[in-house]
């Protein structure tokens, strides 16, 4: 019954994607090709990094309010060191991922709440942001540039790439024997360290993973837009957020899906692309986004009503 | 003394004047006068969502209003909008913000209820809807708030800005409501273990619909008293305050993990933030290194506050 149960909460995301990709289809038939779709999904590589790094953090029952700064100085490094002296860059980055690392580290040797230290560290990322680029500028690495924008044979770069890192993070989350032990840190931390395993060195790999993968988000972000600010990324916090609760997590218990998670932010990226087709004044777009959202969430509810009467 | 030292809010008072007496140290006296002025200004507005904010909070993990800064824009818009710059029009306007208050937190509410969304995407998601609803408003006037209120809003009695006189009113009232009233055992009960207040018979939904009621009518002040104060609503006006509401509360004492407040902390916390902006301001730091030397002071102050609670 958990079986088919847990195969079921993956079906949700799977459904509002194919109702929202039919109703874009249905308001703008041309966009249902080649080019069409990758124009939909064009910002949604990016989103989706940022949702999977979002999610190894609420994996371990904590939650990240510096993602989307993070994002940022990530994409204001690789457009600028990277760029120039990508040695440098690189060292940079490293660092910046066991910085993360070290935050995980911190923050469950000390038993601090994560939402006030990553709150603090969205200050400095910020602030450091502003010291790598004071104002918008930068250019994208050529080969990052050209990684972006290659166009594989039948399905569109955004698409392929998507189903790549939903596939890499179930086998690294689901299917593999850390990711397992990870979840479980979420679960029930105290019983994981009575098994004999280390939880600190299990925070600071999961904020590590999440370091990682807020590093590729900003750097397939300045790929694709080919320059960098202090403020670009900034909504990402919430979209990231948004995007694992749309895909079937929960802010508690590890209970995350990062194939739903990847659905979740190519739901988030398509509702904009979808909101432009409708002609809706601007003025609206952000609030049609904040509907569709709660219609989906809505329907999040009749699942699981369903889940406590057969359950 | 050990009393005094052991309460909780004593540590964001004492951050606040020792930033005070740093930034002073460096003028050699003068001026201190006017940057506790602008302090007690600018500290009030954070102080008024933060004391929401602690309420919410305080009903336990996961409870966190994202909506106020678009609260705050929604009704310093449509107040201004409906006082049109006529005198005589400040309780007019000041019922509109309150009634806009009341209405997103009852919206809020009822997503987290009926919808049982968790209140960080319900607020989230409510608050596009609302930022949609000022943009479309405000459409980018300009509307000048009435003169009276906008010598109230900068004005001063006794030497103390005006707007800090509401936030000190505002801290009083929830200071009683939380420590002399059932309402406020209630909330510190539900916080603590919402299963046992609810088998003990509190009215656990009914308490959290009022905190989610309150912030958003907290916010709502907030955001018409700012627009008054900063002479008209911008759509960003409230943005600065998400991040802020959340530091005062957590900076002055009161348990992220829910279930015990603190009200005199989000004031000594509130000013401490405005303080701790203005003296790295004076001694001439950048943009950049302002922000990193912030987040760093917040994480040392919730580190400090860490250890101390288990040395105990």
């Amino acid at each position: 019954m958990g079986q088919f149960l847990s195969r079921h909460r993956i079906l949700l995301p799977i459904f509002s994607l194919s109702v929202l990709l039919a109703a874009t289809f249905y308001m703008q038939p041309r966009a249902m090709s080649y080019f069409g779709i990758n124009l939909l999904f064009n910002l949604a590589v990016p989103i989706a990094l940022a949702t999977v790094a979002q999610m190894m953090i609420m994996m371990v029952n904590d939650i990240d309010l510096s993602l989307g700064t993070f994002v940022s100085l990530v994409a204001c490094v690789t457009a600028t060191f990277l760029n120039d002296s990508p040695l440098l860059g690189v060292l940079i980055l490293a660092a910046l991922i066991l910085t993360y690392a070290g935050m995980g580290a911190v923050i469950h040797a000390l038993d601090l709440p994560a939402i006030v230290v990553t709150l603090g560290m969205s200050f400095v990322w910020g602030g450091l942001a502003l010291f790598v680029l004071p104002s918008p500028g930068g250019s994208s690495p050529d080969w990052l540039r050209a990684l972006m924008t290659v166009k594989p044979p039948l399905v569109p770069m955004a698409v392929a790439a998507s189903v790549l890192i939903a596939l890499v993070t179930h086998l690294l989350i689901i299917r593999s024997g850390i990711g397992t032990v990870l979840r479980g840190v979420g679960g029930n931390a105290r019983s994981v360290a009575r098994a004999g395993w280390p939880v600190a060195r299990l925070k600071a790999l999961a904020y590590g993973l999440s370091g990682l993968f807020g590093v590729f988000a900003g750097m397939t972000l300045v790929g694709l837009t080919t320059s960098a600010d202090a403020n670009i990324a900034l909504r990402y916090t919430l979209l990231s957020i948004a995007g694992v609760i749309l895909g079937g997590g929960e802010f508690i218990g590890g209970k995350v899906s990062p194939v739903g998670a990847v659905i979740g932010a190519l739901t988030l990226a398509l509702a904009a692309s979808f909101l432009s087709f409708m002609r809706l004044s601007p003025d609206w777009q952000i609030g049609a986004q904040g509907a569709i959202l709660i219609l989906v969430l809505t329907a999040r509810l009749i699942f699981a009503r369903r889940e406590n009467t057969t359950g | 003394m050990q009393q005094v030292i052991s309460r909780p809010w004593i540590w964001s008072w004492l951050a606040a004047a020792a930033t005070f007496a740093m930034t002073t140290a460096l003028t050699e006296g003068s001026g201190a006068g006017a940057l506790a002025y602008a302090a007690l200004s600018f500290g009030a507005f954070a102080a008024i969502v933060g004391l929401g904010q602690m309420l919410v909070i305080t009903l336990g993990p996961g409870n966190v209003d994202l909506s106020i800064p678009a609260v705050m824009t929604l009704s310093g818009t449509l107040a201004l909008k409906a006082m049109g710059s006529e005198p005589d029009t400040a309780m007019l306007g000041l019922g509109v913000a309150i009634l806009v208050g009341l209405g997103t937190g009852a919206a809020n509410f009822a997503l987290i209820y009926a919808l049982r969304l968790p209140p960080i995407v319900a607020t989230l998601a409510a608050s596009l809807v609302y930022q949609s609803i000022a943009i479309w408003s405000n459409r980018g006037l300009r509307i000048k708030p009435p003169a009276g209120l906008a010598d109230f809003a900068t004005g001063r009695i006794f030497g103390v800005p005006n707007v800090a006189l509401v936030g000190l009113v505002l801290a009083i009232v929830v200071w009683v409501a939380l420590e002399r009233s059932v309402w406020g055992r209630w909330l510190l009960a539900s916080g603590q273990n919402m299963r046992a207040a609810r088998l003990a018979g509190v009215p656990v939904e009914m308490v959290r619909a009022s905190a989610y009621v309150t912030v958003t009518a907290f916010a709502a002040v907030a955001g018409y008293l700012l627009a008054s104060f900063s002479g008209g609503a911008a759509l960003n006006m409230g943005q600065d305050y998400l991040l802020m509401s959340i530091a005062v509360v957590v900076i002055g004492g009161t348990s992220i993990a829910g279930g015990f407040s603190n009200v005199p902390g989000v004031w000594g916390a509130a000013l401490f933030m405005f303080l701790v902006v203005s003296m790295l301001n004076s001694y001439g730091a950048g943009a950049g290194v302002r922000m990193i030397l912030t987040g760093l002071i917040i994480i040392g102050i919730v580190i400090a506050a860490s250890t101390r609670r288990a040395s105990k």
